[in-house]
């Protein structure tokens, strides 16, 4: 009873209009609402089954029978433990041999690499690890989102970096120095780029690297995307000369072998960058979970790699398709070297990137992300993912065609 | 034979009906030179047919299909070729292997029913002069066929949007 009449006190003392909002940290107040998510909301409202969709950012293949096969075998053995928290040794071994085979590159499996629950992960240790309230970090834009609102969160300030179509979205030396003060310390590479299929070679990298040299900056590199470039190879900012002690490269599965609902991804560096990070890792997620470490260490295995490459061919070949028949249909579209993303400019229209993507779901029934949501220099084109089917693709083509024959 | 044609192999193992135009875009190619591969893919019979897969449970007249093992005296000089002739000519007869194991052809049948396959398989196979023996098996249910599976046809799981 007495416990009763204390609870009824305490509520009387709570203003009775005030939202428990007042108990919210003000960083997470600050984060202005996703762009992305208020589209969501528009084509998933409009509940029409004949919509098309370029909008999503995952394969349209489901993970390889194989993987999911070992997955589900190694829970019928009752693997369903903790793991180490750096991930199950076998995986940190694969992963080591993979990377040094496909890009060269060098990491010990014992001390240089954390499995981490998706790249996502990779992305929030590395930059909780690296900021104290007031660091800059530099974002070359239009990019994929989560690096800003988790430098928001650490107190650090991101600083957002125009790339241009004209230069293919890459990051030039030139408007890197511009973005350069005192107060930089982490560059941000993601590259191949999600949301303009750009790529940045060895070559471009280069002047790159001195420049983060010069300036004593730290580079964190999302590779998530690197398996999925075309023409050439993937070239990992880690290997460029003296970098390695100066990146954290964050990768993954889920995209080269379609397993995005697994979160399956991993960081690796110095290995005193490393031990920072696991530090983070043990605290907040322990280990990731064994079954998704189990499935991609079978992915990583020969026939798991085939699977790999197979699908790798399906997108480029795509690739090709979406960027000739967007230039067909009228709209300029820069060639997207890597991911699955094509990135046409829809500026002739005259309309903004949104107004652009809501009349296209209203009246064509085709769903893309307007580029304004991906940051500077995102407005006037449209995010178009490929990973879809070729008929599909086709008619996607036909009917945004129309659209814009209408408005014209 | 050359990547091209590999590739353009694979594409219409998948989708027969990809235009000329279309596969060339894919492929990086000309359409020009992909319809040449194509004509010398067919007149070389490596393209044999263009066919639809059709899953005949969903249509109302259902066959039924049943897998023979037949074991017969190879012929001197010609083996097992004629005798794969004399079987294969049947339009009843829907494929006919050559087997290493415990039997030498594989025929694939079909009929309207049960009896009609029994009647093809008593009347005609059987007595064939060097015809030793026949095993049927009916074919209860096609799960996969030439790669693609039947009755898969699940809605794309994924989110309209996502970053």
């Amino acid at each position: 009873m007495i416990r009763d009449k204390e609870m009824s006190q305490t509520a009387v003392e709570i203003p009775e209009n005030s939202g428990v909002e007042r108990f919210l940290s003000s960083k997470v107040r600050a984060i202005p609402p996703s762009g992305i998510r208020r589209f969501f909301d528009l084509v998933s409202n409009s509940k029409d089954k004949d919509i098309i969709s370029l909008g999503v950012g995952e394969p349209d293949f489901v993970t390889p029978w194989r993987v999911r096969d070992a997955a589900v075998y190694s829970l019928e053995k009752g693997r369903t433990q903790y793991t180490a928290n750096a991930g199950m040794p076998e995986l940190r071994d694969a992963i080591a041999g993979y990377l040094n085979s496909q890009f060269q590159l060098d990491y010990d499996p014992a001390k240089e690499i954390v499995v981490t629950v998706g790249g996502s992960e990779g992305i929030d240790l590395a930059l909780r690890a690296l900021l104290e309230p007031g660091d800059e970090v530099l974002v070359p834009e239009p990019t994929y989102l989560p690096y800003g609102p988790i430098t928001a969160l650490t107190g650090g300030v991101p600083v957002g970096i125009e790339t241009f179509a004209k230069d293919q979205f890459k990051l030039t030396a030139e408007n890197l120095r511009a973005a350069i003060t005192p107060r930089s310390k982490v560059l941000v590479l993601c590259y191949p780029s999600n949301p303009t299929g750009g790529i940045m070679t060895y070559e471009d990298m280069l002047p790159i690297a001195k420049l983060v040299r010069e300036h004593d900056l730290i580079v964190i590199t999302d590779e998530i995307y690197a398996e999925l470039t075309y023409g050439s190879k993937h070239v990992s900012f880690a290997s460029l000369p003296g970098m390695k002690d100066r990146t954290i490269l964050v990768s993954g599965f889920s995209k080269a072998f379609a397993m995005t609902g697994w979160r399956m991804g991993y960081v690796c560096g110095h290995p005193d960058l490393i031990s920072a990070m696991l530090k983070i890792h043990q605290y907040t997620i322990m280990c990731a979970p064994i079954m998704a470490q189990v499935a991609a260490l079978e992915s990583l295995s020969p026939t798991g790699l085939e699977e790999k490459d197979r699908m790798i061919e399906s997108y480029n070949q795509r690739r090709r398709l979406v960027v000739q028949g967007f230039r067909q249909i009228g709209l300029p579209c820069h060639e997207p070297q890597g991911a699955f993303y094509a990135f046409p400019s829809i500026q002739s229209t005259g309309m903004s990137s949104e107004e652009f993507a809501q009349r296209l779901v209203l009246e064509a029934k085709v769903a893309a992300v307007p580029g304004h949501v991906f940051g500077k220099g995102g407005e006037g084109f449209l995010r178009c993912c490929y990973a879809t089917s070729v008929s599909q693709l086709n008619e996607a083509l036909e009917r945004i065609g129309n659209f814009l024959n209408k408005i014209k | 034979m050359n990547q091209l044609k590999l590739s353009i192999l694979d594409l219409l193992k998948e989708d027969a009906r990809l235009s000329a135009a279309t596969i060339a875009t894919m492929l990086g190619s000309t359409e020009a030179e992909v319809a040449a591969a194509i004509d010398e893919l067919e007149r070389d019979h490596v393209i044999v047919k263009y066919a639809a897969v059709v899953n005949w449970s969903k249509v109302d007249d259902e066959k039924v299909t049943a897998m023979i093992e037949v074991e017969c005296t190879p012929e001197r000089g010609r083996g097992f070729e004629s005798i794969a002739e004399r079987i294969f000519l049947y339009p009843e007869v829907k494929s006919v292997y050559l087997m290493s194991g415990a039997y030498d052809l594989c025929v694939e049948i079909e009929g309207k029913n049960l009896k009609e396959v029994a009647s093809f398989v008593s009347n005609k196979l059987a007595t064939i002069d060097s015809v030793i023996s026949t095993k049927t098996f009916f074919i209860l249910k096609k799960y996969k066929q030439d790669g693609i599976i039947f009755e898969e046809f699940e809605d794309d799981g994924r989110l309209l949007v996502s970053p």
